[in-house]
């Protein structure tokens, strides 16, 4: 027989995510989270305290006049199980953070509650890619690369205009194009290699720098300008270090005013749940809404670790042959479609060569 | 009566009259104790080691009639009982456990419960204990309590009657509610161990700085440990209030009351609070005195939080000294709750928050009203709208 709270301790596993406000630092995201879970736990109807045999000394019934002494057992609740002495039912409920977020950036920010901490793991594994927007403003370049720090240099900005900012983001992406091809250490020389890039499935394997994945502007009014970006490997220090750069290139300056994450992989802003919502019963909802997700995740997490154990074993082998085959069955798409598109396909990969001979 | 051979024959060796029939049995301990000292005055210098033989000399010594065989049936049985209560003194055990008792004997024997020496929990002194169950019905936190270094068995070593009943009773009469006695105690368990007098003497010097009784169990009830400290620091604390703010007594007295915390702790947080208010933020000191009264909690409240929220509220809200003032809410509230809904008000177009203009909008609205509330009354907006523009911060 489960009681109240241990049946609700059990819908508690897996992620969510939470929208962290500006100025907060993740880990009071975390204890506010963890606390709030916490509170509804103990707050469910303890269990019945055990009953305790007790001999009492009682005289024998009104009918005997004389002093006969009868012991008499009874069933009394024993104070040692009232939920005074014992404390609180739960301690503790594991609470852990996916990719963090610094104080000054808010945003995304996924949580895994008891068992969805093992998936956190093959989340932050895996090959997603995260959204940014980034708010920032010409003019001054300060200390921290934020409009809050201390000024360095004040700069004119007159001389901006949208297509010179936009031939300085081309060329950025363009770098970083050339970073990821060469840190997915893949020969560009192969099919396999052409096939990937074509469908954009170019990752960058091991440790390696940040890289965006995909820049644009999405605002342009100056002295204020905001970016939106796709990146991997990256830290929030690097995103407004990338506006700085910006500002260098276009030789002015310019400092970020605002980092926003709206999308951590496959969890996007609109289900992430804002102050309000940091309560047991909507973290449960949540958790229910991404149950699909986490299943996705953690069978392709299981699936990676397989892969990585068994290096040169058969399984591993017909797993590759299988996804060449895959990858086989959609060139043989590609190439029924028309020429022009397969031109166009090239392009991109050719474009960075171009750039590198330079 | 089982009798041995030897008795018997000395029974029979020796006339007997009528009067020795009814004293066989002492007579035969009285033979038995004859025929050992025989024995023993030869093996009394083989066996000095034995206790029992020890005992025997002892007795020989104090009482000399013994020897006297023909006397023996005009004695008494009482001399006789004691030489036999003596000697079985170091005999088997008087109480065998296969002895028969009687019912009533056998019902009210108590085998004492054993209680461990040492444990890390109060959970198996409580139901033995008539202090800690009399505090757990109390409502007391045990739980909490035992977490604190030594209070655990501070509380286990007091006893009911003597120590907790008093200060229960003294409390009460003070005026502090049955219902807050448990909260009180799992807050201040020394209260307990301070003494009668010097408790008395501290209630009657808040009584003489014309606190009235209510008050005083107000106070006692909101800050625990208030009856803790020495009548010379609440006399401290409270003098400094009243002479540092400018205030008269009665605004002292009511501030006191709203918030007796400021008698609790150190003067140091407060001095720089009020420095704080007085040259960073620039306020005069009648605003600082009405900000004080209105919000006592402004003198204990972080430092660096209050420094940000009237950062935000004068210079982004461009809100003046004299409205801030007028409002001295806002400075109590969250940081995070104040930027969300100006910011909401600006990108609207509502934020206004001067009297003189229309559409106004006061502090105390803005911070102090629910969110659905704010949305629907003050912003014009839904609770969806403003969920949505939270996510664009």
């Amino acid at each position: 027989m489960t009681s109240q709270a241990v049946r609700l301790f059990r819908k508690m596993d897996g992620l969510f995510a939470v929208y962290k406000p500006q100025g907060v630092h993740w880990k009071h995201v975390r204890d506010s989270t963890e606390s709030n879970l916490l509170k509804a736990l103990n707050s469910c109807p303890p269990p019945a305290p055990q009953l305790a045999v007790q001999f009492q000394l009682l005289s024998g019934g009104e009918n005997s006049s004389s002093t006969d002494v009868v012991l008499s057992p009874s069933m009394v609740p024993t104070l040692a199980d009232h939920p005074l002495v014992t404390g609180p039912q739960f301690h503790k409920v594991h609470v852990g953070v996916g990719h963090r977020l610094d104080a000054f950036s808010s945003g995304v920010l996924v949580l895994g509650v008891g068992k969805g901490n093992g998936v956190l793991e093959h989340l932050c594994n895996s090959h997603v890619t995260r959204d940014y927007t980034l708010e920032g403003e010409f003019g001054k370049a300060t200390d921290n690369f934020t409009h809050t720090g201390r000024v360095i240099e004040k700069t004119t900005y007159d001389h901006v205009t949208l297509d010179k900012l936009e031939r300085v983001l081309a060329m950025i992406q363009g770098a970083n194009q050339k970073a990821l091809i060469m840190y997915s250490q893949v020969d560009l020389h192969t099919q396999e290699a052409y096939e990937l890039a074509v469908r954009g499935l170019l990752y960058p394997h091991g440790k390696s720098p940040p890289i965006l994945t995909g820049l644009r502007c999405i605002h342009f009014n100056p002295p204020h300008f905001t970016l939106e970006v796709q990146c991997v490997n990256e830290t929030q220090k690097y995103l407004r270090k990338l506006i700085h750069e910006v500002g260098l290139e276009l030789r002015t300056s310019a400092v970020c005013s605002g980092v926003r994450r709206t999308r951590d992989g496959p969890f996007k802003v609109e289900n992430a749940l804002t102050r309000q919502h940091w309560t047991a019963s909507s973290i449960i909802q949540a958790i229910a809404h991404f149950s699909k997700v986490t299943r996705k995740i953690r069978k392709s997490g299981m699936y990676k670790q397989t892969a990585g154990q068994l290096n040169s074993s058969a399984q591993v082998q017909e797993q590759t042959r299988s996804q060449t085959e895959q990858i086989n069955q959609e060139h043989v798409e590609l190439s029924s479609s028309t020429s022009d598109t397969v031109v166009d396909r090239e392009t991109p990969v050719t474009l960075s060569e171009g750039r590198t001979k330079h | 009566m089982h009798v041995c051979q030897r008795c018997v024959s000395l029974l029979l060796s020796r006339p007997l009259s009528a009067a020795l029939q009814h004293s066989t049995r002492a007579l035969h301990q009285r033979s038995h104790l004859t025929l050992l000292q025989h024995s023993t005055r030869h093996t009394l210098s083989q066996r000095h080691s034995r206790q029992t033989w020890r005992h025997f000399a002892d007795h020989q010594a104090a009482s000399p009639d013994v020897y006297n065989k023909i006397d023996l049936a005009q004695k008494e049985v009482v001399p006789l009982n004691s030489d036999v209560h003596r000697i079985d003194l170091d005999a088997a055990v008087h109480t065998s456990p296969l002895q028969e008792i009687s019912e009533e004997e056998a019902v009210q024997i108590q085998v004492p419960y054993a209680l461990p020496p040492e444990s890390s929990t109060l959970r198996p002194y409580v139901d033995k204990s008539e202090t800690l169950s009399k505090l757990v019905q109390l409502g007391v936190n045990l739980w909490k309590l035992e977490q604190r270094p030594n209070v655990g068995s501070m509380l286990v070593r007091l006893d009911f009657h003597a120590d907790v009943a008093p200060s229960l009773l003294f409390l009460k009469d003070l005026g502090v509610e049955e219902s807050k006695l448990g909260q009180l105690l799992t807050k201040n368990p020394f209260i307990l161990t301070e003494s009668l007098d010097n408790l008395e003497a501290r209630v009657s010097y808040l009584k003489s700085k014309k606190f009235s009784k209510q008050s005083v169990a107000a106070m006692v009830s909101k800050a625990p440990y208030l009856l803790n400290f020495s009548v010379e620091r609440l006399d401290n604390r409270l003098g400094f209030f009243q002479k540092q703010l400018g205030l008269s007594a009665e605004k002292a007295r009511d501030i006191v009351t709203r918030l007796p915390k400021l008698l609790c702790g150190s003067l140091e947080p407060i001095k720089e609070n009020l420095k704080v208010c007085e040259l960073e933020f620039g306020f005069r000191g009648n605003e600082i005195q009405h900000i004080v009264t209105t919000v006592p909690k402004v003198l204990i409240a972080n430092k660096r939080k209050l420094t940000q929220i009237f950062d935000f509220v004068h210079n982004t809200m461009d809100v003046p000294h004299s409205l801030v003032a007028k409002f001295p809410q806002v400075l109590n509230a969250k940081f995070l709750r104040i930027r969300e809904r100006h910011l909401f008000l600006e990108y609207l177009g509502r934020a206004q928050y001067q009297p003189s203009q229309p559409n106004y909008i006061s502090l105390d609205r803005l911070v102090f009203l629910p969110d659905d509330v704010f949305c629907s009354e003050v912003a014009l907006a839904t609770l969806e709208d403003f969920e949505r523009f939270q996510k664009r911060l």
